[in-house]
């Protein structure tokens, strides 16, 4: 969903490189809670991990492609700030060395893929473990879902973003219902492989995985009771 | 926390084993990545607004396996030098 230089307008751009700068300046402070000692090893490999697959194109059919985002994934694994943060660099060092994504566009793509996934991938991950049974083993799923859901309402956003600056004149209507269908097809492959990865590092640490920490220390908790009793 | 923490798999392990599977994504499997045109490219073609894109060319050129492994890297370092400098400090926590 990389948005080249030249889709939207100049004022849009330097608004979405504002929201871009105050998010990602807000995400500096606050990431600090969200990394320990264990947590922040995982952080860099993580934003390692993001840049690499976003490589891996999928074939979603008609002659189109998709590939991983990973703002659902970067939240759940590290924590939603520092998930903001790995995005970002990924975006960053996408657009500075590859031209994968504009550089007047770089706010609008961290608006889209680093602020606007994790936020709704976060959001949704945390809604489906508050009202699911407490069980480590859905944490995965989860994880997919908050991604999957995630894809589309970006490519919605962008949508709304053209309509206020886009530099041609396409109808709303028609963007939406193109931008949200092929991403919706393209955000089941982004569930897919933040199920898994989720999955493989739940299988080996689950402790090292943020969003499966309230998890675990309720599981913790039925432990020590048993134990008493 | 901190007694779950010792069960398992060390953490330097972890993220050997990640490191590893992240260069053979972008040394490797990137080979296979479809070329198709992702879906903002497609959509902008069959929309007709694919022209008003302003191309350029990037410092380090097309996502190969050199170069994609040389932006793991970049990528590693900058992320990790970031997240290192921001995170908290727990000396109970230091020897995992």
């Amino acid at each position: 969903m990389h948005v080249p230089d030249g889709f939207l307008d100049a004022p849009t751009s330097a608004a979405t490189g504002a929201v871009a700068v105050a998010v990602v300046g807000v995400a500096l402070v606050k990431a600090r809670r969200e990394l320990d000692d264990r947590t922040a090893p995982m952080a860099g490999l993580v934003a390692a991990f993001i840049f690499a697959v976003q490589m891996l194109n999928f074939p979603v059919g008609a002659g189109t492609s998709g590939h991983l985002i990973g703002g659902a994934l970067a939240a759940v694994l590290v924590g939603p700030w520092t998930g903001v943060l790995c995005v970002s660099v990924v975006l960053l060092v996408q657009a500075l060395l590859f031209a994968d994504g504009g550089i007047t566009a770089l706010g609008t793509n961290i608006v889209l893929m680093a602020i606007t996934t994790v936020l709704v991938g976060w959001v949704v991950f945390r809604l489906l473990q508050l009202v699911l049974p407490k069980r480590l083993s859905l944490t995965p799923a989860q994880a997919g879902v908050g991604a999957f859901v995630s894809v589309p309402l970006a490519a919605s956003v962008f949508v709304v973003l053209y309509a206020l600056g886009g530099t041609a004149d396409i109808p709303f209507d028609t963007l939406l219902t193109a931008m949200f269908g092929v991403h919706t097809l393209i955000g089941i492959g982004e569930g897919v492989i933040t199920g898994l990865a989720v999955g493989a590092i739940i299988a080996v640490r689950p402790d090292l995985v943020y969003g499966a920490r309230p998890v675990l220390v309720q599981r913790e908790l039925v432990i020590k009771k048993s134990v008493v009793g | 926390m901190s007694r779950v923490a010792r069960k398992g798999v060390s953490l330097r392990w972890v993220v050997l084993g990640v490191a590893v599977v992240v260069l053979l994504l972008a040394g490797v499997v990137s080979r296979f990545a479809d070329s198709d045109p992702d879906g903002l490219t497609r959509v902008s073609q069959d929309h007709g607004f694919a022209h008003t894109e302003k191309g350029r060319d990037g410092l380090l050129g097309d996502y190969g396996s050199r170069t994609g492994v040389l932006g793991v890297l970049i990528v590693l370092g900058l992320a990790g030098g970031v997240t290192y400098a921001v995170r908290r400090r727990h000396p109970q926590d230091e020897q995992s």
